[in-house]
């Protein structure tokens, strides 16, 4: 094994392959070697139920806010649709497993295609919109899938929705939290992986082109429209793809879930994370799920312990709180948790010489 | 016949009201081309002041209303120097994000305060308001609507082409560098179409609050279809947002007289995504040419 490489004082890449390294020093890839070790031989034994529960929501919840940052952090256009997104996958995959009797295996990614496809149709709108107009007609995306969801009854199950039977892969059953667990975090790291490298190649920094100029990267040659569509198709097939997980994960899902909350929770997830950074975006989904259970939590310790007059009444302080969360970010920390983790790294790094 | 008419009359005062609202929302864009997405948010805090003061505490109707009017200025005010300006000149998505969280944060404080009951008025308005056609009948509450939003699309009608406040905020939308090269103080026009916008929302507020009752989620909601409206009229057309408005207004009541009550929610939407195919900048907004 080469010597261990430690960080060097300031720039000094030589060639572009150096510049697009994801590691920078050794260490990086050790310290991702003992993350994923603790992710996958330590957390799951010693984690209970609830909290297994909440660290697959969370992991469900990253794929499709990784797929989020790299439409609107990374290409610059902005989506309120990504929660019908994420439905429109769910759904996918409920009826390709009930009505279709699809495994597992194929009918997860073919839930993130099918939503691929329905977001590039949404997508379309961004030939000749940008900005604040491109944000409202992804609104009104979002307004006419959960429609979509509520009266499309004979495919929908209409308010009802769909119950979906435990999924099994390769002979295992995934019914329980821990085997669904490992499914989770398995697709999780793939896709971040995937999300990392892509950032890498020719469509990565078109994207990233067309977020810092869009007339510049035409003027450049980057045909904007395909790429912006391309942009939209992977976002929602990460959403998709997370939306199938979720439904097998749920087995059973209603239109209810799936409104515009959920698509300003993700926005809010990637924006306390950091725009334009995969680690932002999952650094946010932690924060975002671990304030909800927290907020939920405490609601319900007030109800338990006799105060439940002060517990209904303090619930909707747990949206205030929320509101204030994104507020104070984006106003005090605007490049969001990944920045913070910067600071707090370099910090340890440049001890006791900090400047 | 009786059905579409009611139905038509029903369409104008909803669109006049959607109109009304829209009005505060092209103030704040058209000065600081921020999109509010605490519209509904401000419109509930309107309503539900004018609620304490008119209905708990028995003051006098026109008393309750000036104060609201007034109290709903200096939120307006507040909102923007402490929550919009710092971040004048950052990047779009975070100015939005910021009047989501805005907009989550009043909310979830009314509902603490006030639940998520529908509340109501007392009954004030003079019975002599009412308006009989024939078989038709146009409640007070319409007549009312309708003559407090003339007068007030009169006096901003006014407002901007006459008082110098006026004139400066039209010189900001313009072109902020060359309006600030002249001497406009930029973050005075947008604290006070900060504070107009907010006054108007109480506005429509209440009147929403007259027609239908006041509950936190509902206001907010109408708060949202203001985005069709915008949309349609041109996002900076103060004239479009009145026809907008109105277009909305019929659209989907006619729909849901006539097609389906399911639908009627998400015309505007359906809609709103055709316009932007055909028309992207509405039918009065300013076209923003690019080329390479």
């Amino acid at each position: 094994m080469r010597k261990l490489q430690f960080h060097p004082c300031g720039n000094f890449n030589e060639t572009y392959e150096r510049e697009l390294t994801i590691f920078e020093t050794d260490y990086g890839r050790l310290s991702m070697l003992i993350g994923l070790i603790l992710l996958f031989a330590v957390i799951p034994f010693i984690t209970n139920e609830y909290v297994l529960y909440v660290i697959n929501i969370i992991g469900i919840y990253a794929i499709a806010a990784i797929g989020l940052n790299l439409l609107i952090g990374y290409t610059g256009q902005i989506s309120l649709g990504h929660g019908a997104f994420f439905g429109v996958g769910a759904y996918s995959a409920a009826i390709l497993a009930t009505k279709a009797g699809f495994p597992f295996l194929i009918a997860v990614p073919l839930a993130g295609v099918i939503t691929a496809i329905v977001g590039m149709f949404f997508g379309l709108p961004s030939a000749r919109l940008k900005h604040l107009y491109l944000c409202i007609a992804t609104l009104a995306s979002q307004f006419i899938l959960e429609y979509v969801f509520v009266q499309w009854e004979s495919l929908t199950g209409g308010a009802e929705g769909i119950s979906i039977p435990s999924g099994s892969l390769f002979g295992i059953d995934l019914g329980s939290d821990r085997n669904f667990y490992y499914v989770i975090f398995i697709c999780l790291v793939v896709m971040t992986w995937m999300a990392v490298n892509l950032i890498r190649t020719r469509y990565g920094r078109a994207f990233i082109a067309i977020r810092d100029n869009d007339q510049a990267a035409e003027g450049m040659g980057i045909p904007i429209f395909q790429y912006k569509l391309l942009s939209f198709a992977i976002s929602s097939f990460y959403a998709g793809f997370a939306g199938a997980l979720y439904a097998y994960y749920m087995m059973s899902i209603t239109p209810e879930p799936f409104n515009l909350w959920l698509s300003i929770e993700y926005i809010a997830m990637i924006i306390i994370g950091g725009l334009g950074s995969i680690p932002g975006s999952i650094f946010g989904t932690i924060f975002i799920i671990a304030l909800n259970e927290t907020l939920s939590l405490a609601t319900e310790f007030l109800m338990n312990v006799g105060a439940t007059g002060i517990g209904i009444t303090i619930a909707p302080l747990r949206e205030f709180v929320y509101g204030l969360a994104i507020i104070l970010f984006i106003i005090f920390e605007p490049k969001g948790l990944a920045e913070v983790w910067r600071i707090v790294r370099s910090s340890f790094r440049l001890w006791p010489f900090s400047y | 016949m009786e059905f579409f008419f009611q139905i038509l009359i029903n369409g104008l005062s909803i669109g006049f009201l959607y109109a009304l609202a829209a009005l505060g929302f092209v103030m704040i864009f058209k000065s600081s081309s921020v999109l509010n997405f605490a519209h509904g948010e401000l419109m509930a805090i309107g309503a539900f002041v004018f609620l304490v003061l008119s209905t708990w505490a028995k003051l006098p109707i026109w008393l309750a209303f000036l104060i609201t009017l007034a109290g709903s200025f200096s939120l307006g005010f507040i909102i923007e120097r402490f929550f919009l300006r710092p971040l004048i000149g950052e990047a779009l998505i975070e100015v939005i994000m910021l009047t989501v969280g805005l907009a989550i944060m009043l909310k979830g404080l009314m509902l603490f305060i006030f639940g998520g009951d529908i509340h109501s008025y007392v009954d004030f308005l003079p019975q002599t308001l009412t308006f009989h056609w024939g078989a038709i009948e146009v409640p007070g509450v319409y007549v009312a609507t309708f003559i407090v939003g003339l007068i007030f699309l009169g006096l901003f009608g006014f407002f901007f082409k006459y008082s110098s406040q006026g004139i400066y905020m039209r010189s900001v939308a313009d072109n902020q560098p060359a309006a600030m090269a002249l001497g406009v103080h930029v973050r005075r026009v947008f604290a006070i179409s900060w504070a107009i916008a907010a006054l108007v929302c109480a506005m429509s507020g209440i009147v929403l609050g007259i027609i239908n009752g006041i509950n936190v989620h509902e206001v907010s909601a109408v708060g949202l279809k203001v985005f069709p409206v915008v949309i349609l009229g041109g996002l900076d057309s103060i004239g479009g947002a009145i026809l907008g408005g109105i277009i909305i207004g019929l659209l989907e009541t006619f729909t849901g007289g006539y097609i389906s009550s399911g639908l009627r929610e998400v015309i505007p939407y359906i809609v709103l995504i055709v316009i932007l195919m055909i028309k992207p900048y509405g039918l009065f907004g300013l076209v923003e040419i690019e080329r390479v």
